[in-house]
């Protein structure tokens, strides 16, 4: 039986990205970035048990330019995260799915995930300088 | 014998034959995060610049310790559960999603126990 060339359904190159799907994959792509990203959480507790030599050369690692980028990265993606999560509980108790409220939430958590960012690196340079 | 009905046994679970068990748990961990998370970003970021004691005295604090290995445990828990839908909806051939659902489960495991066993190590280990 032939079934290689049947059109697949839905065709998602032929939707216009809209806030809701962009910000709906958004959370499952940062996800599994953030599974990837406990990785570095459990790399450096390891290394802080493991002796000071070992908690250096972690230190090192995300102290570097591109430590720090990933870092920034894994904080944005965390808050982000957090906020839409905090948003698809409340449409799991079935509020806010009316267009409108849907497009105010999702701007909210754009809003709030960028401002928590931010206020989470000002305290970490205010204290430590990097 | 059980003196259950087969409507009984079958309602609700449908098929996936645990229900809404997986989905369930997904939002009772997410709801366990939300404080988790908070606590954990903001006492990291004012960690910022500490020495090795130093942190090593801020994961040995009771309070942190407990809440440290919460957040691994419930953290690993919950992407393990979203990497198994992600790989559910994905990798259609059984046989490599039956793999690749062994090996995010394994891992996830192992990862979350050697994060805590660090914590505790450096909680205890004096």
């Amino acid at each position: 039986m032939q079934t290689q060339n049947r059109p697949l359904s839905p065709h998602l190159q032929v939707y216009k990205p809209q806030l809701t799907s962009i910000m709906s994959i958004s959370h499952r792509a940062s996800g599994v970035a953030l599974s990837l990203g406990i990785l570095l959480l459990v790399y450096w507790l390891a290394a802080a048990a493991a002796g000071p030599d070992a908690f250096a050369r972690a230190q090192g690692i995300v102290g570097s330019f591109l430590g720090q980028v990933i870092l920034f990265l894994f904080s944005y993606a965390l808050f982000y995260h957090l906020c839409n999560g905090i948003r698809h509980l409340f449409w799991d108790a079935g509020k806010g799915f009316e267009l409108k409220t849907a497009y105010a939430s999702g701007y909210a958590v754009l809003a709030v995930s960028a401002a928590l960012t931010l206020l989470v690196w000002i305290i970490a340079f205010a204290t430590g300088g990097a | 014998m059980s003196l259950r009905t087969p409507i009984k046994i079958a309602r609700g679970l449908g098929s996936a034959k645990d229900g809404v068990h997986h989905w369930w748990v997904q939002r009772v961990t997410a709801v366990a995060l939300v404080p988790l998370v908070v606590w954990f970003v903001f006492a990291v970021a004012s960690l910022s610049g500490a020495d090795y004691a130093s942190v090593r005295a801020w994961v040995g604090q009771p309070f942190t310790t407990v809440m440290l290995v919460l957040l691994i445990a419930v953290a690993f828990h919950h992407a393990q559960l979203g990497l198994q839908v992600v790989i559910e909806d994905y990798v259609s051939a059984k046989g490599p999603q039956i793999a690749a659902l062994i090996l995010v489960k394994f891992l996830a495991v192992l990862m979350a126990v050697i994060g805590i066993v660090a914590v505790l190590r450096i909680a205890f280990g004096g």
